[in-house]
């Protein structure tokens, strides 16, 4: 028998499941960035100019300048240098359908739980699957065109699409708007390309899945979502990564455009790599995504559920700049063992009537540290602007923190903003309660944990609230002494 | 069923029960009436395997040693306690977590699990003991409960869960007279020969519904004398303070597990 803060000390010992290697043949580019590097990329995707050049813009924007140091999480300084930028497994020219795809990567995506062969009888997902730097597999493309949806990778919308790419890309995150973002915006590799027509209902789930495979690599994905009037879209991600005892960077870019009454929802379960007990490797997942809600009475929706790296640190956002548009934001982030998650939204209120709600849901066990940090700014022509924010932490055991930095600017006086936070630690006295009906601890703790985080996954697509239900679990696994 | 010798429990070097004989049978309802704070609720708290106390002496339930046992253990062994500050837990359906209970349960008993269906007909079954309306069912456990739903619902899952020995703690506390009738209706129903109830509680007013074939006067951490439901009606006449005087002068007071 155990007390609980012992009972959540074993939290650490927690296994990642998807910690296995598979042997690829990969194509990599030499450690290290400089403007050959770029143009290496570049030129392995056989883009046209205009790309390149987007990209050396960006490489030297960045050039000048500083990785933030405001978050909260504390890490050994990253070598730029010293990271592969470019990663692919051989072949790599995309396959033209999934009969030409690797068996070796099928099978590794079988391992995952993810059947990209069964994908086109079973289920109603459509997926992209992205391994390391590149696109291996896009299913169900050709039912999708046929309403007009354009679902594919991002260096084959580069190549096929590149009017509609050209508007869109950098819009809603410019290339220099970050330190990583513009990292990003030099080297991206592959990400997921999304156009919805006018008045168009995607007529299933669109999911692309990331793994990083190669070791020492970096991964640098760029999604692009284009809703247009009347559309509506929902799309999923998934990642995970081997367990390695170095720190592997992953610094993505999510661009999300809206038009008028266009809808998107988008919904992640990260598990990357989180590390070993000590805190030995894991994934760096510094990401930046942001939506903007282009058009009048648009709507986007941010749902992640955040269980893996070593350290996360991202604040999906909207760009409330239609008339009537509206944000949402819904959260859960785990942080185990040595993990730091700095996580929370930005939603810029710039349109009439704009609204936003925000449901964080931390939960903070052994030695984790978890950071709520979001941002509600309501410009001065936002008139009738509401935003309606909670944030709740919860603690298992006592070697662990929770913090919350909200930040708020109102330049508009008929806005109104609420913010409610709460801190609980999983009580004694609930896990007690359980037992004595019988539950058994580790039970008890999961479904306790499970209920705290019942509103987010709520707004989850069914499969991924069960997939998010079951991460959860098994990230408690091993609660038990 | 239940045989406690010389029980002591202590928290933080704080003793709190100071060598408590009881003895209870099936069948029987004992009545466990004290002050507050003379250590009733800590009583039930050590039985049902709260953790937090160190615990001294023993207790056999059924010939087991029952401080041997996990809560969970002892809840598989059919030992229930309706707790007096019930527990919210929010986010998580009460129909759901009373089915995880009893399909726990069902499982360490080797026992086959019940389907959603099957137990959604018991449930409703049970719900009728305690007239708790079904819209209770689908809200977090207890959570924006008022005090005397908390306390049905308490009832509502012993009746579901069919415990051999319930404890009930101060059940009664924060009941207005009607739901006090409800609740103590539904503990009625579930008395039977094979199940025994212990009945913690500060007032003598729960006794009138719930007729106990023993009564204990609880004080300073031990039992201080044993009757029959008579004793309960001299207690409400003299106070605690009288009956404990009267102890004093009667130090072994009634014999345990006196027999109605």
């Amino acid at each position: 028998m155990t007390d609980v803060s012992s009972e959540v000390r074993e939290l650490a010992g927690r296994e990642y499941q998807y910690g296995f290697v598979t042997d690829l043949e990969t194509d990599v580019a030499p450690r290290g960035l400089n403007e050959d590097v770029i143009r290496l990329i570049s030129a392995k995707k056989n883009e046209p100019d205009w790309m390149l050049e987007w990209r050396l813009k960006a490489y030297r924007g960045w050039l000048t300048m500083q990785e933030p140091s405001w978050q909260k999480a504390r890490y050994a300084p990253i070598d730029y240098q010293d990271i592969i930028y470019y990663a692919a497994p051989k072949p790599k020219v995309a396959p033209a359908s999934l009969d030409e795809v690797d068996p070796e990567v099928l099978a590794m995506f079988d391992k995952l739980g993810i059947s990209l062969a069964e994908q086109g009888r079973l289920s109603g997902v459509a997926v992209d699957a992205i391994v390391d730097s590149v696109s291996v597999a896009t299913t169900f493309k050709e039912k999708l065109a046929d309403v007009g949806v354009i679902f594919c990778s991002f260096s084959e919308a580069v190549q096929r699409h590149p009017e509609l790419v050209r508007r869109y890309l950098g819009t809603v995150v410019p290339r220099r708007d970050n330190f990583f973002a513009a990292l990003n915006s030099a080297v991206f590799s592959d990400g997921s390309f999304c156009y919805i027509p006018k008045g168009v209902r995607c007529p299933m789930e669109l999911s692309t899945y990331f793994r990083i495979n190669a070791a020492d690599t970096g991964q640098f994905e760029r999604t692009l979502i284009i809703a247009e009037e009347g559309a509506y879209v929902s799309y999923l991600e998934g990642c995970t990564a081997p367990m390695r005892d170095t720190n592997q960077l992953h610094a993505a870019v999510v661009e999300l455009v809206a038009l008028d009454d266009a809808q998107i929802k988008y919904s992640t379960v990260q598990n990357w790599y989180p590390g070993d007990a000590e805190g030995r490797g894991g994934i760096y997942n510094f990401v930046t995504k942001r939506g903007k809600c282009a058009g009048a009475n648009s709507k986007i929706s941010w749902t992640q559920v955040e269980t893996g790296s070593a350290i996360t640190w991202k604040y999906p956002g909207v760009i409330l700049q239609g008339d009537n548009s509206v944000g949402e934001f819904y959260s859960v982030a785990l942080t185990a063992n040595h993990q730091q998650a700095d996580t929370g939204t930005k939603m810029i209120h710039i349109g009439k009537n704009t609204s936003s709600t925000i449901v964080s849901k931390a939960i903070s066990a052994g030695h984790g540290q978890n950071t709520y940090r979001g941002l509600v700014k309501v410009l001065d022509s936002a008139s009738g602007a509401r935003n309606h924010t909670q944030c709740d932490s919860l603690l298992l055991g006592g070697d662990c923190g929770a913090h919350t930095f909200p930040y708020v600017e109102v330049k508009n006086p008929t806005a109104q903003v609420e913010h409610e936070a709460s801190t609980s630690k999983i009580g004694e006295d609930q896990l007690f309660y359980c037992r004595q009906r019988g539950i058994p601890e580790e039970d008890a703790v999961s479904m306790i944990v499970n209920g705290f985080c019942r509103e987010v996954f709520k707004e989850l697509p069914m499969e991924f609230a069960v997939e998010a239900q079951k991460l959860l679990s098994v990230s408690l696994e091993g609660s038990v002494g | 069923m239940l045989r406690i010798e010389n029980l002591h429990a202590s928290i933080g070097g704080n003793e709190i029960l100071r060598g408590v004989n009881l003895e209870v049978h099936a069948g029987e309802v004992h009545a466990v009436m004290g002050p507050n704070g003379s250590g009733k609720s800590t009583l039930a708290q050590v039985l049902a395997g709260r953790e937090s106390y160190d615990v001294t002496g023993e207790v056999l339930y059924e010939g087991e040693d029952l401080l041997a046992l996990s809560p969970e253990e002892r809840a598989a062994a059919g030992v229930f306690l309706a707790f007096q500050y019930p527990v919210e837990i929010p986010g998580v359906g009460n129909l759901y977590f009373v089915r995880t209970a009893l399909n726990s349960l069902r499982r360490r008993q080797g026992l086959d699990e019940l389907d959603a269906i099957d137990f959604l007909s018991l449930a409703r079954e049970r719900m009728g003991l305690v007239e708790m309306d079904e819209s209770f069912m689908s809200r977090s456990v207890n959570e924006g409960f008022s005090g005397g739903e908390k306390k049905r619902n308490e009832i509502f899952q012993m009746a579901v869960l069919e415990p051999k020995l319930a404890i009930l703690d101060e059940t009664d506390s924060g009941l207005d007279i009607d739901a006090l009738a409800v609740v103590a209706q539904g503990v009625n129903a579930l008395r039977s020969e094979g199940r025994a109830m212990l009945v913690i509680t500060h007032y003598q007013r729960l006794l009138d519904y719930i007729v106990p074939d023993v009564v204990h006067v609880f004080a300073e951490g031990r039992i201080v004398r044993s009757g029959d439901k008579d004793l309960a009606l001299e207690l409400e006449q003299h106070g605690y303070a009288g009956v404990e005087q009267r102890a004093a002068l009667t130090p072994s007071a009634a014999p345990v597990g006196a027999t109605p």
